[in-house]
């Protein structure tokens, strides 16, 4: 289970803060959606709960552990997979991932035997011994979903895992979350998707200036809102339509 | 230890995947010491094939500009041109067509020969015994000058050589003249009553702990120094490494995963320093058996590997960790390459690669103690000029060592504390 409270996190140099005071609990085994405009605080608040970066005040919990006195256990019991490939590009698919899995302890025939059951699983197997570099954005992403989860993480943390790749990659990687999660495996996603999350998520909470604005089953919160027929009714109802970009 | 191990594993990878890299990190440093070696040596040695050409005006066709013509020659470093007009010789210089036109004035040995004969005319008169004196000529010798015309470009020591070598002909020839006019003042022409021969001589020794009879070569000289150079090299591409990981998002990944930054830098380490091993072993390997075929002295080794192979990985630990830290700051390639690049130079500058630090005004020697290519160079020349023991070599492959530590402990520190935001 996934503890927040009083989550907040400032930026040095940053006016506001990019989340504020946030309070969440996930529960086991649920695939929680997180959603919102760009600058919303959503990566700020999965870089925080993967230790990437320090939160500003306030703490968390991950299945009762806590960075400050459990950090390379927390780290074992979480995977991230982050939106940028964050692969060696020359590198084929099987070398990044023996590596990758050797960083989390990982060897020998259990590590072989673990990256060919997920390459299998990804659709991936054949290209194994080919250079990410030659891969396209789908294939990258699959790798990169593999690259975390070979661990077999607890907890899972997914930054736009479908972003910019084609309608059959996007499924491969879908179902093959829901497996995990099928056999335990908590995720907290971002996406852009709304249909994608609305049909993928358990729960969703949106968020917007670093606030949760609402959370909920999406067809409770669908259900909830007037004149919503989806979750992107949802969502542009309470974050509006005015644009959201930044730099 | 298996996590340090995949790291290093990884690093041979990516390396082996860039060939690119590999020629800089291997070919180029081989490219640069024989280049270096050559053209220090062609300085340094006289070949026969490679004389320096030098002017010769000579109006005045008597002894004094033989001898300097005979004695040039014999020197084996140049190669005498004569040509009739002054104006043509110095002309040839401007233009950089010639370093040196000497130009020997009309009657320079006529007059020589007088001024001796008179200054010794007067000697035997002090000491004469008969009644009536010797006759001493008042005739006033004006002073004559030889003029050296230098190429302006031409270097001071280039300079300061030649005119030496010329004071010394001269001066030669001035004894050998006094030494024949007395013969012919004491009527002895036919029996030598003077040794003319130089009574005091020298010989050059080079105190090295070991055989002092053998003085060392260029290639001595160089291929520590340009190893040196190739050596600190590494933090160009090492930099570059960091901060592309950096940028394409593993390094985030792995701040993510149970591994600490020291783990990822040590198994970066393990391999450039190996990549350090080899640049040495292949110029060693340049130095004993390509130089001897090229015209260049063979670089000699023997008995001393264990000790070059100490300060070279020392050497190799301490541009590691400079390049790590470099990688570890820098944001981006731009900023990496052309920096490390330069402070390569800096410190090789600084260091007494390029200038021997005892020619250095006396700050720079002082700022060149806290160059690390200064231990490095100084721990080469200690076990490849001086014969040096690895006692003798402790302080400097520990300044080595201590650099990396610091260097490294920064980086650490650094990582942490820039992703403490």
């Amino acid at each position: 289970m996934i503890e927040i409270c009083n989550l907040s996190k400032k930026y040095k140099g940053a006016e506001n803060l990019s989340v504020k005071e946030l309070n969440l609990t996930v529960n086991n085994q649920e695939i929680f959606g997180l959603l919102g405009p760009n600058g919303a605080g959503k990566t700020t608040l999965i870089a925080m709960l993967s230790s990437l970066i320090q939160p500003t005040s306030g703490s968390f919990s991950i299945n009762g552990l806590t960075f400050q006195q459990h950090k390379n256990k927390l780290k074992q019991t979480i995977g991230i997979v982050p939106q940028e490939y964050a692969l060696y590009p020359t590198l084929t698919a099987y070398e990044n991932l023996h590596y990758f899995g050797s960083m989390y302890g990982l060897h020998g025939e259990h590590l072989k035997s673990l990256i060919h059951t997920h390459l299998e699983h990804l659709g991936l197997a054949k290209f194994a011994n080919k250079r990410i570099n030659t891969f396209s954005g789908g294939m990258k992403r699959r790798v990169n979903l593999i690259a975390s989860i070979l661990h077999d993480p607890k907890v899972l943390f997914l930054d736009e895992p479908t972003v910019g790749v084609d309608v059959q990659s996007k499924n491969v990687i879908i179902e093959h979350l829901k497996e995990l999660n099928n056999d335990g495996t908590t995720i907290i996603y971002t996406s852009h998707h709304l249909n994608e999350a609305e049909a993928f998520c358990h729960r969703v909470a949106i968020i917007d200036h670093g606030n949760i604005i609402v959370k909920g089953e999406p067809k409770a919160l669908i259900a909830s809102q007037e004149g919503a027929h989806n979750l992107e009714d949802v969502f542009l109802q309470l974050t509006g339509k005015a644009l959201r970009d930044h730099a | 230890m298996r996590k340090l191990l995949a790291s290093a594993y990884k690093e041979i990878v990516l390396l082996s995947r860039d060939l690119g890299g590999i020629a800089i990190l291997f070919i180029m440093p081989l490219v640069l010491v024989v280049t270096i070696t050559l053209i220090q040596d062609s300085s340094f040695r006289t070949i026969q094939d490679n004389k320096i050409e030098i002017l010769l005006v000579d109006f005045d066709k008597g002894i004094v500009a033989k001898h300097i013509s005979e004695g040039l020659t014999a020197s084996n470093s140049f190669e005498i041109i004569s040509i009739p007009s002054e104006t043509e010789a110095k002309e040839a210089v401007r233009q950089g067509k010639y370093q040196l036109a000497i130009v020997i004035p009309e009657k320079l040995s006529e007059k020589l020969q007088q001024k001796v004969a008179n200054n010794v005319e007067s000697v035997l008169a002090q000491f004469s015994v008969e009644e009536e004196p010797i006759p001493i000529s008042e005739e006033k010798i004006e002073k004559k000058e030889i003029k050296l015309y230098f190429d302006p470009a031409t270097q001071i020591a280039f300079k300061n050589a030649v005119k030496n070598g010329i004071d010394k002909l001269i001066s030669h020839i001035e004894i050998q003249t006094i030494y024949q006019a007395f013969q012919e003042q004491m009527e002895e022409e036919d029996t030598a009553i003077f040794e003319t021969e130089s009574f005091i001589s020298y010989k050059e020794i080079v105190p090295t702990g070991g055989d002092e009879g053998k003085v060392p070569n260029s290639a001595q000289h160089n291929v520590p120094a340009w190893a040196l150079f190739a050596i600190f090299f590494i933090i160009v591409p090492l930099s570059i490494n960091i901060v592309k990981e950096k940028s394409q998002g593993t390094f985030v990944r792995l701040r993510t995963q149970p591994v600490n930054y020291a783990t990822v830098l040590g198994g970066k380490t393990l391999v450039y320093v190996g990549v350090c091993a080899i640049q040495f072993t292949l110029l060693l390997l340049v130095g004993v058996f390509v130089f001897p075929s090229i015209g260049l002295p063979q670089l000699e080794v023997g008995g001393r590997l264990p000790l070059l192979y100490t300060v070279a990985i020392f050497s190799g630990l301490a541009a590691v960790g400079l390049g790590l830290l470099l990688g570890t700051v820098a944001r981006t390639q731009e900023q990496s390459a052309p920096f490390g690049a330069t402070l390569v130079v800096i410190l090789a500058a600084l260091g007494g690669v390029w200038v021997p630090v005892f020619v250095m005004p006396r700050f720079m020697q002082l700022l060149s103690n806290i160059s690390p290519m200064n231990w490095g160079l100084n721990g080469f020349y200690d076990v490849f000029l001086r014969n040096a023991t690895f006692t003798e070599i402790l302080p400097e492959i520990s300044l080595l060592l201590l650099f990396f530590i610091v260097t490294i402990s920064i980086s650490i520190v650094y990582n942490e504390r820039k992703n403490a935001v």
